[in-house]
């Protein structure tokens, strides 16, 4: 998983995971039926303007409340490459490394990048390149570098346990 | 170096002297919980191909978000996990008949003070009411955790909150933990692990502190707890549990008589680094109310009088309890419910549901014109049992009002104390129920 480049979608500050993926949705296990759910706690409409490869770019406390991973799996499986956000809440944070989406924390990306822009992250190398330059992040450690790499932790998983 | 309660019990799972935060730990949990989820958690251990669990008895599955199932989808689910726990041996399943999956938990004392626990669930942090270290995770996350019995885990840093002072009349725990998300933000224990201290937080009971441990993951916190004493003691030793060495001590005989099971006290050494500490004074608390969409948008009740009500709900993991029924018993007794105010009364669990019914409180309720319903999340989490309709509003003693969680996007959720709900459904409108 070396560059990501996509169209930004920006969402804002507090953004939880009963807008991203609504509690009524929880019984669907088939993760292509959870995409035609994503964000529409926020607005009815998203789950059709989300773009293949669309990047996320939001404020802080991204995730936060209940741990359901279908808000990860949602996003994942609607296209999103990668969220950038101010910070994360913890449970979707891992949540969204375990289902092969890098989350990306980057303090200065909402006030600089607009919406439907091209960006460019650069995981390895720790930069989000946008119209405007270029901003840091700290880059994921190895490991959790190695299951977004191995496309995930159940993929990750049988690899360690030589299932694969 | 002087360490804090989830250093030193990170420390030990890990079988090392001492960790600092920032350190990453592989470690055995003692506990995996799961509740309905667990038919995702399944379907995703399938796909690594292993053929058993790594420990059933570590394993604890109570059915509890669509108890029971309000669907054919859930009917599955729960059809998958009831033969996933035969062919695996998981003994700790608990059909619908049982309750609140964290209450579950911590009335048959499936974790124990000092020990690890995860869960599937965010407010898994419940358990540091009874001196635990515990956390949520994902469905994924606990699938390979079945498969490997490890999970890596940061070792946080640790905030240190002191609640000194009187609870004035009708202000209770769910106010102090609601007025401290409202000061200090969704955000305000981030990744932190919390310690909480004080005179009033030791005059608390194990009911109470849960409370306080469950919301505090509304702040974002990892864990929270508060450390082991007396209070901790007695409530298991009740339960048949002691602390190791101790089974013959003077309290099996006040318990069932019988040890059913032992745990190794851990508590913060006095001097251990916080990164932040913060006192509250709770002489003069006002019954406080989260107001919708968040849970930090916390305002005294006194402001929001006028507002008129169409749904009420008493229970969940947050305040579901006994003493929580009981405060909201005293205040309907002889009253009827305001004519547009449905009330929906949940047990948290089976064990709550047949003392509130010894007591007399579910006549209450009854007489009241409440609906009654089997333990479990009922409305909470907007899968079922009292979901809203568009610009309706509901005040409930759970512990989430973000949109569309009861139901509608367009339905309004305001959070309070069981006593501020009761009252409330007497009125009409968020009342105070000190008046």
């Amino acid at each position: 998983m070396g560059i990501i480049k996509g169209r930004v979608i920006k969402l804002g500050d507090n953004i939880d995971t009963d807008v991203i993926y609504p509690g009524k949705y929880l019984p669907i296990i088939e993760a292509s039926e959870m995409a035609a759910h994503a964000l529409e706690g926020i607005d009815p409409s998203f789950p059709e303007r989300i773009g293949r490869g669309d990047i996320i770019v939001a404020g802080s406390n991204f995730g936060c409340g209940s741990s359901r991973e279908q808000a990860a799996t949602c996003l994942a499986a609607a296209g999103i490459g990668a969220v950038v956000a101010k910070s994360f809440s913890r449970i979707f944070y891992r949540n969204a490394i375990n289902q092969g989406l890098p989350p990306i924390e980057c303090a200065q990306a909402a006030d600089m990048i607009e919406e439907g822009e091209e960006v460019e992250v650069d995981l390895a190398g720790g930069q989000l390149r946008y119209s405007g330059g270029s901003l840091s992040f700290a880059a994921l450690p190895e490991f959790v570098m190695e299951i977004l790499n191995d496309g995930g932790l159940i993929a990750h998983t049988k690899k360690v346990m030589g299932k694969a | 170096m002087p360490q804090t309660f989830v250093e030193k019990v990170l420390a030990r799972k890990a079988g090392v002297s001492e960790v600092e935060p920032g350190d990453i730990v592989n470690i055995e949990p003692d506990l995996c919980m799961s509740h309905d989820n667990a038919g995702l958690v399944i379907k995703q251990f399938r796909q690594i191909g292993v053929g058993r669990v790594w420990d059933p008895s570590r394993i604890v599955i109570p059915l509890d978000h669509r108890a029971p199932a309000e669907s054919e989808k859930t009917a599955t689910a729960h059809k998958s996990i009831r033969e996933f726990v035969q062919e695996q041996g998981i003994e700790a399943f608990y059909d619908i008949r049982e309750g609140i999956c964290h209450q579950v938990v911590v009335e048959k004392t499936h974790i124990l003070p000092g020990q690890v626990g995860v869960g599937t669930d965010s407010h898994t942090t419940s358990y540091g009411a009874v001196a635990a270290f515990s956390t949520g995770i994902g469905a994924t996350e606990m699938a390979c955790l079945w498969a490997t019995g490890k999970v890596w885990l940061r070792v946080p840093e640790t905030i240190a909150i002191a609640v000194e002072g009187e609870l004035p009349f009708r202000v209770y725990a769910k106010d102090i933990i609601l007025h401290i998300i409202g000061e200090l933000g969704a955000e305000g224990a981030s990744y932190r692990a919390v310690e909480f201290y004080g005179e009033t937080v030791e005059g608390m009971s194990v009911s109470e502190r849960f409370t306080l441990a469950n919301l505090s993951m509304e702040m974002g916190a990892k864990s929270a707890v508060i450390p082991f004493d007396e209070v901790t003691r007695d409530y298991l030793a009740q339960r048949g549990a002691f602390e190791r060495g101790t089974g013959s001590h003077p309290d099996a005989a006040r318990g069932s008589g019988e040890v059913a099971a032992e745990y190794v006290v851990i508590v913060p050494d006095r001097g251990a680094r916080h990164e932040a500490e913060y006192e509250f004074r709770v002489d003069g608390l006002e019954p406080q109310v989260a107001c919708p969409h968040a849970v930090d948008n916390v305002r005294p009740v006194t402001e929001l009088l006028d507002l008129a009500i169409d749904q009420a709900v008493l229970g969940s993991c947050t305040n579901g309890r006994i003493d929580d029924l009981e405060i909201a018993a005293a205040i309907l007794d002889g009253k009827r419910l305001h004519p547009r105010v449905r009330m929906l009364v949940i047990p948290a669990s089976r064990e709550t549901y047949r003392t509130a019914m010894e007591r007399g409180y579910l006549d209450i309720f009854v007489d009241t014109g409440c609906v009654i319903l089997n333990p479990g999340c009922g409305p909470c989490l907007g899968a079922h049992q009292g979901i809203l309709a568009p610009g309706e509003r509901c005040i409930a003693t759970t512990n989430r009002n973000f949109r569309g969680r009861m139901g509608s996007r367009d339905a309004e959720v305001y959070l309070a104390s069981p006593a501020t709900v009761a009252a409330s459904a007497i009125a009409g409108h968020v009342a105070d129920p000190r008046r």
